[in-house]
């Protein structure tokens, strides 16, 4: 990207930087958890406008029917059944600073890991010429030099979860 | 007025009718003409001849294309208020609105001005922002489903790769806006009716998203102009039955219309998710629903009946948008007749429909679809055809055919054994009842 010059690729991803970052900034700043369920899902929608940035189409598509569409609805719905829960101001337990040692570590380790390798003022590495589409992506899903032994065993575990669901939902029968 | 059809009433709507067809014949006639100059096939190039700025005269196409598709289902949905509220009236052996216009046909615009000077209430203790969120959410749900909808061979808002994936991501946002307005609105009725949609349209999108796989399968594009040109030998209803009626069944689910109504069931929720909404905000939701039944019906047509195609469809687009707008109104209207005739199905009867047939159908039906498939494309390699017209499309017609008949059979048998085992059941308990009970 180069920001010198203003183009409307570097817009949006501006504009989708403000909506992931702010949205996430809400998620953590907001004391009413349906307004952060909302937040959730600005953020999850600003994900998804990067993916479609980087001509991933499908998986843009995927974010939102998946992270929108289902999870973020399921938090909701989640914490819809909590309404006496939804404005709490106190914190309910000491270990904040758990969580406070665990994100930093994850923030030092992303810096050091992913944005200092590509800090300053590199030359843009060279884009591969073919841009991959969908079809790409679903004959690599299914052929066995690619991918098709992840995606069975996502698939199984997957399977797997929905019917663990299950047994834990399910009322004990008499 | 005892009589509701005397021949005066047939002879001027008759003649309503053969005016209105030639107004429209006209019209298609007469834009016909003018598309031929250049300015209107390519604007863009048009302006740039005249002076503009390139990037201007790039832009301005563009802003005019989105307006059009954006504003064009708003407006058809005004017509769709008087259309859906007649035929209602028609089933329900009333007149429906005659009072505002010719045949009532202002009315809409009437409700309009009545909407608009309503009071808009926001109720205590609502949750502000995510309340006004709600109905613009509703809206735009549907609206960004036309943005794939090819109205003719050249004229479409976008030809997405992932067409297909993209309606069904887009229309889940639907269910986000009546979360949303059901949780923010404070009222534990709206909740209660939130709680009810989230369960229904959830459900649903599984034999929803099921069923649009199987064209997606027979085109072999997920891009919405891509399934459209494919269907040019034969429509995929007619090579997917029971794919056409799980999808036509599950998208009136998740509209949320009778049969399925339990969202907003007046005698139990008295109006559900929206009941605090007032004035325009309510109205969106309700523009929300119109447009919503309208667009399932544009689906039905893209999907399954072959969208724009038609006699002369290339040689005049209009003409293809005018056979894409009368499929629609076919699907348009069984929707109507289905909602107007059917009474409410219980939740439980919901989700057991969902989860325990339609489910299960729809993932049978796209494994045999896929290997029925599979076959016919191998047979047809080895016979040497090319799919070009309707009687190359015979056999591979014929293919899928037998595999949709293998799949009602098998259903016709299940369901019939499920059936027969309850009926058991309930004459076992019924007949213990009788026997030990005094």
């Amino acid at each position: 990207m180069v920001f010198g010059s203003f183009t409307p690729e570097a817009f949006a991803f501006g504009f989708f930087t403000i909506l992931t970052l702010g949205g996430a900034y809400g998620v953590a700043m907001n004391t009413n958890l349906v307004r952060g369920a909302v937040w959730l899902i600005v953020s999850l929608f600003g994900v998804a406008g990067f993916l479609a940035l980087l001509s991933a189409g499908f998986l843009a598509a995927v974010q939102v029917l998946v992270y929108i569409g289902a999870i973020g609805i399921l938090f909701t719905f989640a914490v819809m059944l909590t309404r006496s829960m939804t404005n709490v101001n106190q914190r309910f337990n000491q270990q904040w600073w758990i969580s406070l040692l665990v994100s930093a570590l994850l923030f030092i380790l992303l810096i050091v890991g992913v944005i200092i390798p590509v800090w300053g003022n590199q030359s843009p590495a060279d884009m591969s010429p073919t841009i991959a589409n969908t079809t790409d992506l679903g004959v690599a899903l299914v052929t066995g030099g690619g991918f098709v032994l992840p995606f069975e065993v996502a698939s199984l575990l997957l399977t797997a979860a929905i019917i663990g669901a299950i047994l834990i939902a399910r009322e004990d029968e008499e | 007025m005892e009589s509701r059809s005397t021949p005066n009433q047939f002879l001027r709507l008759g003649i309503t009718l053969v005016i209105l067809a030639v107004i429209g014949g006209g019209l298609i006639a007469l834009l016909n003409g003018i598309t031929g100059q250049a300015c209107l096939n390519n604007l863009s190039s048009c302006l740039t001849n005249n002076g503009w700025n390139p990037g201007i005269a790039g832009f301005v196409p563009i802003l005019l294309g989105v307006l059009g598709v954006a504003t064009f289902p708003l407006l058809v949905t005004i017509l769709l208020i008087w259309v859906e509220r007649k035929f209602a009236a028609r089933i329900q052996d009333r007149i429906g609105p005659n009072r505002v216009g010719p045949f009532g046909l202002i009315q809409p615009l009437a409700d309009v001005l009545k909407l608009l000077t309503k009071e808009d209430i926001t109720p205590t203790g609502a949750d502000k922002p995510i309340y006004n969120l709600a109905p613009p959410f509703m809206v735009a749900s549907v609206l960004l489903i036309w943005a794939v909808v090819p109205f003719t061979p050249y004229h479409y808002g976008v030809d997405l790769e992932i067409g297909a994936i993209y309606f069904v991501a887009v229309a889940s946002i639907a269910t986000l806006a009546v979360i949303m307005g059901g949780w923010a609105s404070n009222n534990k009725y709206a909740l209660l009716g939130a709680f009810r949609t989230v369960a229904l349209l959830v459900s649903y999108e599984i034999p929803l998203a099921m069923a649009l796989l199987v064209p997606v399968l027979l085109a072999g594009s997920m891009s919405m102009v891509g399934i459209v040109e494919a269907q040019g030998a034969m429509w995929f209803m007619f090579m997917a039955p029971i794919a056409t009626l799980l999808f036509f069944i599950s998208s009136q689910a998740e509209v949320g219309r009778a049969p399925f109504d339990l969202i907003e069931a007046e005698s139990e929720l008295i109006a559900g998710f929206n009941i605090e909404y007032s004035g325009m905000k309510f109205a969106m939701f309700f523009a929300g629903e119109f447009m919503h039944v309208f667009t399932n019906g544009v689906l039905m047509a893209i999907l399954f009946t072959g969208g724009w195609w038609g006699p002369f469809a290339y040689e005049a687009p209009l003409l293809g948008f005018f056979y894409l707008m009368i499929k629609s109104s076919f699907w348009y209207f069984i929707s109507l007749w289905v909602r107007n005739s059917l009474p409410r199905f219980r939740v439980d009867q919901v989700m057991n429909l969902n989860w325990k047939i339609l489910v299960p159908i729809s993932i049978l039906n796209l494994i045999m679809m896929a290997l029925m498939l599979r076959i016919a494309l191998g047979f047809e390699q080895s016979a040497g055809i090319v799919v070009t017209d309707f009687f190359s499309a015979l056999p591979r017609t014929g293919f899928l055919l037998i595999g949709n008949v293998v799949v009602l059979v098998v259903v016709w048998l299940w369901l019939g054994r499920q059936g027969r085992q309850q009926r058991q059941l309930e004459e076992m308990n019924r007949f213990s009842v009788t026997a030990t009970g005094d």
